[in-house]
């Protein structure tokens, strides 16, 4: 039996509404994904540490407030710190090209901008994951 | 270096992937959790049951907290329904628990019930032997919303604390029917609200009225986790059901009691996966199904010839 895919949803920052990633959170939990919310407001702190400990396989985040280009590197930075460097940061927000392509050298592993469907996040999260492999000893 | 050898060395995302390991079932859970056991100190378990909605997860962010800042090493185990249908689930109980201080090191991990009734995951008495390996000396454990009859708690738990809301009118009904005999500790939240008076009343009645009486009386308490009231005093009165635990010996009692359940868990499991891997694979089933429905068969002697093969081939 495949293990169960795990996501953590966050949203950083002080833009207020979470409708959109409460969407994408019921998209999840229907595709059979274990979705893990903490709420809004999150510091890049909070998000890492509750994504080493919720073992998730991706961590996804929704930023407006156009604080992308110092919140995802600063997540990426912390989940390296934590040995977490395979967890699979994804996200969504109104990005220019040009940030797109920085943010994705510098690590971030999918972008969507206003407009992705659920149906395509799902998909790419699903195949993400099966390409992620661990061949961690365990004992 | 292991997983194994990580997670003694302390490293947290190691204790984490450990948990995954034990919670999918994955190949070797039973020898790590075997050596994981040796390794356990009896850690103190504090579990909070109650109707969804009640407050569980905003007390829990508060009482651990508060036995986070008295120097104790917590952990968090809060446990949300799967879907039946699809096996998804939202684990949302980490919103209410933004008070805990991430740099008091306590651990918090969300599961999904994943097809289990009784209000817990099937795998959390097991992670909870993963926490303990790991040197937290005291848990928390939040069930599912509980509607009636989701017992488990009482497995895996020392302490059980019932949280219920002034509008638990029915709740009492389901109190009468099991629930009463599960609470070490009762909780009234949201008391800020109308009926909070009676229902504590109500409970107090129905806690007088029982026959079989233990030496602990069981405390009645009105709480506003959202307004942080009174959960000090729940706290204390959690602790001092732990020392009534230790000093009449009925921890010792609790605990052999479910240690035997354990050991008859973990033969059950064993012998459930040698039967689906020895008679319930190669289209035995559907064979059997098929006979039934041309009327060869009944499904009673089906399920007997396959078990007697079953224990001849074993
Ligand atoms: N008025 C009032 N509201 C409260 C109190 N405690 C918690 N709440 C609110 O009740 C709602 C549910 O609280 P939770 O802590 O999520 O309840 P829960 O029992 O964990 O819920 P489930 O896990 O979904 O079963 C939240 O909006 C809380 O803010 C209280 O003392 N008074
Ligand atoms: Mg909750």
């Amino acid at each position: 039996m495949a293990d169960k895919i795990r996501v953590l949803l966050a949203k950083p920052g002080l833009d207020g509404h979470d409708r959109g990633i409460k969407v994408i959170a019921a998209a999840f939990r229907d595709a059979g994904f274990e979705v893990i919310y903490t709420g809004l407001r999150q510091t890049p702190e909070q998000i890492v540490t509750a994504a080493i400990q919720e073992d998730v396989d991706a961590v996804g985040v929704s930023i407006l407030s156009g604080a992308h280009m110092i919140l995802f590197p600063a997540i990426l930075e912390l989940l390296k710190k934590e040995g977490g460097e395979d967890i699979l940061l994804f996200g969504g927000g109104i990005i220019s090209k040009e940030d797109m392509v920085d943010l994705k050298k510098a690590g971030v592993a999918k972008l969507y901008t206003p407009g992705a469907t659920t149906t395509e996040i799902v998909d790419w999260l699903k195949s993400a994951v099966k390409d992620k492999k661990s061949d961690e000893k365990i004992l | 270096m292991s997983l194994y050898d990580k997670f003694l060395d302390g490293s947290v995302i190691a204790l984490s992937r450990i948990i995954s390991h034990i919670e999918n079932l994955r190949p070797g859970y039973q020898e790590l959790l075997s050596r994981l056991y040796r390794r356990t100190n009896g850690i103190y378990r504090i579990g909070l049951t109650g109707p969804p909605g009640a407050g569980k997860s905003s007390l829990v962010n508060l009482l651990a907290g508060q036995l986070a800042d008295d120097g104790r090493r917590v952990a968090v185990i809060c446990v949300d329904p799967s879907s039946p249908f699809t096996g998804g689930a939202f684990l949302g109980d980490r919103i209410r628990m933004q008070d805990i201080p991430v740099d008091k090191g306590v651990f918090i991990r969300s599961m999904g019930s994943r097809g289990s009734t009784g209000g817990l995951a099937a795998a959390t008495s097991n992670v909870t032997v993963a926490l303990d390996a790991f040197g937290f000396d005291t848990l928390i454990i939040e069930t599912v919303g509980v509607g009636q009859m989701e017992l488990d708690i009482i497995d895996a738990c020392d302490t059980v604390v019932v949280t219920l809301v002034p509008e638990s009118g029915d709740a009492i009904q389901a109190l009468k029917a099991g629930l009463m005999e599960i609470a070490d500790v009762f909780a009234v939240n949201k008391s800020d609200r109308a009926g909070a008076e009676q229902m504590l009343y109500d409970l107090k009645s129905a806690l007088e009225m029982r026959t079989e009486k233990s030496k602990w009386e069981v405390p009645v308490i009105a709480t506003q986790a959202l307004h942080k009231k009174n959960t000090e005093e729940l706290l204390r009165l959690i602790l001092e059901h732990k020392s009534f635990l230790e000093t009449s010996g009925q921890l010792s009692h609790i605990r052999g009691l479910q240690l035997q359940k354990k050991v008859e868990t973990v033969i059950t499991r064993l012998v459930f996966r040698d039967i689906s891997s020895n008679i319930l694979s190669d289209g035995v089933l559907e064979k059997a199904v098929d006979k039934i429905m041309k009327g060869e068969e009944d499904p009673y002697s089906a399920g007997m010839r396959l078990y007697k093969r079953f224990k001849l081939g074993s």
